[in-house]
């Protein structure tokens, strides 16, 4: 080791001399303005998420002083359009959550079987190669998917399920449901892939020392370890699920139906505020407001989701460290 | 060191629990493979591993687990070359040596946990009572049950610390009479019974570190083990809990084959009945590989070996 600089040596022994040299020599001006930027970003998010709620709630309470809310949410018709208007939201309720159920239904098993494949079975290239293209899926435009369901999908069942050329119809929720559940696969397995990753690698040593085989220590050890982020990719994927739009605009329909049947038409709430906000209606009439509280519902739906999963994941997660 | 007389008693296996009939015990392993040829452990072993001191002489010398010629390779490394050992039936076999000398690798192929690692591959044989570990008709998984492993970092699972314990039982599927009785006496073997009897419901990770470890052996033993593979069992732990360690070691030798690798030469005298002492070689292109440079009796690895490579070690002048 040469000997270090003397300038350096220098300059310490200046300071190290002078009156009050631990004091700040310079102004940091750079790192406040980190500070500052970096807050400002945390502050969008958060302005924009009350500004939401208030833009949201303000016009979805001036409904309900004109409408009452038991009307709103008990009553089978939905015809706000109509001469003689009626308000009961329960049709859009029933093909929100038969679309989202067929989509949870595609998407749970198979995003969480690929992602108990990809961390658990799959070699090291076979996930480096699989992981990207599951996230390719993820970013394809929900008009793409749309039309996908429309254009193959709904043939596709038309031709396969007997149903005297009336039911499936053109439009149908299950269609729309399917091809939605293989929209969120990407997110489902990809989150969850994360979280079994990040499961320490010596509980599936100890697994196997104990004669566990592979799927043991899948089922048994991996994937309760990781059971928070799997909630959580749940979580994510049926809110994206009851929130996406494009898809049942294009192939579930925008009839508003109370039948269960997944062959027949159905609109989703947010199929009607897109409708509805795109057609020719006048600001501040109820009709306009309805949007607003349609959305509302939406929101309280998804709102009341997250808390419940949040505790579950309290209860059942299985912490490790 | 004087061998059986060609009758080797079956190993411990059936005789673990003195309340045997509670498990349905798998067969005996005497039955199910070829029974180790008598000479095999002596001449298997390098020069020095036939000399003993008078007083373990007499005790009969059963070889359960024997390599030869044992090559571990990651890739196109050769981490570990040409080792003869073998293991005598419950004795503490203590694996010392450097960092980097491949003690720990040859230990996680006589369960072969080398198998999880992409690339591994092992040379040479590895026979465990005269049966062939790598044969590819060997079941990895029933190797495991009867080859257990504890850890260097205690690694419980997020589970209670019953289900910890009936862990192996329940994948191994076995019907047992009562999971509660195979809890408490695994717990019980592994001296963490009376500290954890009320709270047998709650989280294995609120244990302490020398806790969780026990429990970890608990649930090896609850398998019914012949072999205990211990990895650095002791490293993450204080001296209080090192030694309640320790103890349960000397205790479950009467019943288990103990392997242990340690970093800690006291340790290794204290508790072990053979020590063998690994080094790492540098060759001609400046690889390191480990290497076995003795084995023999503790007592007399620690106070006269014959090589001074390990002297050196004990003596703290290198490693």
């Amino acid at each position: 080791m040469s000997a270090p600089p003397s300038t350096l040596v220098d300059k310490h022994a200046v300071a190290a001399g002078a009156e009050g040299f631990l004091r700040q020599q310079r102004a940091r001006n750079g790192e406040k303005a980190v500070f500052v930027v970096l807050l400002l970003a945390a502050l969008v998010s958060v302005a924009t998420t009350v500004g939401i709620v208030i833009s949201l709630f303000v016009p979805a309470f001036q409904f309900f002083d004109e409408v009452p809310i038991t009307d709103f949410l008990f009553g089978a018709n939905w015809s706000p359009t109509f001469a003689n208007p009626q308000f009961g939201v329960w049709p859009l309720i029933v093909g929100t959550l038969l679309i989202t159920v067929i989509a949870s239904t595609v998407a749970l098993p198979l995003g969480l079987g690929s992602a108990v494949y990809l961390s658990e079975y799959a070699k090291d290239r076979e996930r480096r190669a699989l992981k990207p293209a599951l996230e390719v899926l993820a970013g394809i435009p929900t008009v793409i998917y749309g039309f996908f369901a429309l254009t193959l999908v709904t043939p596709l069942l038309r031709w396969i399920i007997p149903g005297d050329g009336e039911v499936p119809q053109i439009y149908n929720a299950l269609s729309a449901g399917l091809v939605m559940g293989i929209m969120i696969i990407p997110t489902i397995a990809s989150l969850s892939e994360d979280a079994m990753s990040a499961v320490p690698s010596g509980l599936r040593q100890g697994a196997f020392a104990l004669g566990s085989n592979r799927r043991q220590v899948s089922t048994r050890v991996v994937v309760p370890a990781a059971l928070s982020g799997i909630t959580a990719a749940f979580v994510l994927g049926i809110s994206r699920a009851i929130g996406e739009t494009m898809i049942v605009v294009m192939a579930a329909g925008l009839q508003p139906n109370t039948s269960w049947n997944p062959l027949e038409i159905h609109q989703t709430m947010t199929a009607f505020i897109a409708a509805t906000a795109a057609g020719d209606i006048a600001t501040g009439t109820v009709v306009y407001k309805t949007i607003f509280a349609v959305g509302a519902l939406l929101f309280v739906m998804t709102f009341v989701m997250n808390m419940i999963s949040i505790r579950l994941v309290r209860k059942y997660r299985e912490v490790y460290e | 060191m004087s061998d059986p007389n060609g009758s080797p008693s079956p190993p411990a296996t059936s005789s673990v629990f003195t309340t045997g009939t509670r498990i349905r015990v798998h067969e005996s392993p005497a039955g199910a493979m070829t029974e180790s040829t008598p000479d095999q452990p002596v001449s298997v072993a390098s020069a020095s591993a036939g000399v003993s001191d008078g007083e373990d002489a007499d005790r009969a010398y059963e070889s359960v687990i024997t390599t030869r010629d044992l090559s571990v390779f990651y890739g196109s490394y050769q981490a570990v070359r040409e080792v003869d050992m073998n293991f005598g039936k419950n004795r503490i076999t203590a694996m010392i040596g450097p960092s980097g000398c491949g003690k720990s690798t040859v230990l996680r192929c006589f369960n072969r946990m080398n198998d999880l690692i992409a690339g591994a591959r092992v040379e040479g044989t590895i026979t465990y009572h005269g049966q062939d570990v790598y044969a590819p008709d060997v079941d990895t998984i029933e190797v495991r049950r009867r080859v257990g492993m504890v850890f260097q970092k205690p690694n419980p699972f997020p589970k209670s610390i019953y289900d910890n314990v009936a862990y192996g039982p329940r994948v191994n599927g076995w019907k047992v009479q009562s999971m509660d009785d195979v809890v408490e006496e695994a717990l019980t073997r592994a001296a963490l019974w009376d500290e954890v009897k009320d709270k047998l419901k709650e989280s294995a990770l609120a244990l302490s570190g020398g806790q969780q470890q026990r429990l970890c052996i608990a649930r090896c033993i609850a398998v019914q083990p012949d072999v205990i593979l211990m990895d650095e069992p002791c490293a993450s732990l204080d001296p209080i809990a090192t030694s309640k360690i320790e103890d349960l070691m000397r205790e479950l030798a009467d019943d288990y084959t103990i392997i242990i690798v340690t970093h800690n030469m006291q340790q290794a005298a204290r508790v072990s009945d053979r020590t063998a002492f690994f080094t790492a070689d540098v060759d001609d292109d400046g690889v390191r590989h480990g290497r076995l440079v003795e084995m023999d009796w503790t007592k007399k690895i620690f106070t006269n070996p014959s090589d001074p490579r390990t002297e050196g070690y004990i003596s703290g002048r290198f490693g």
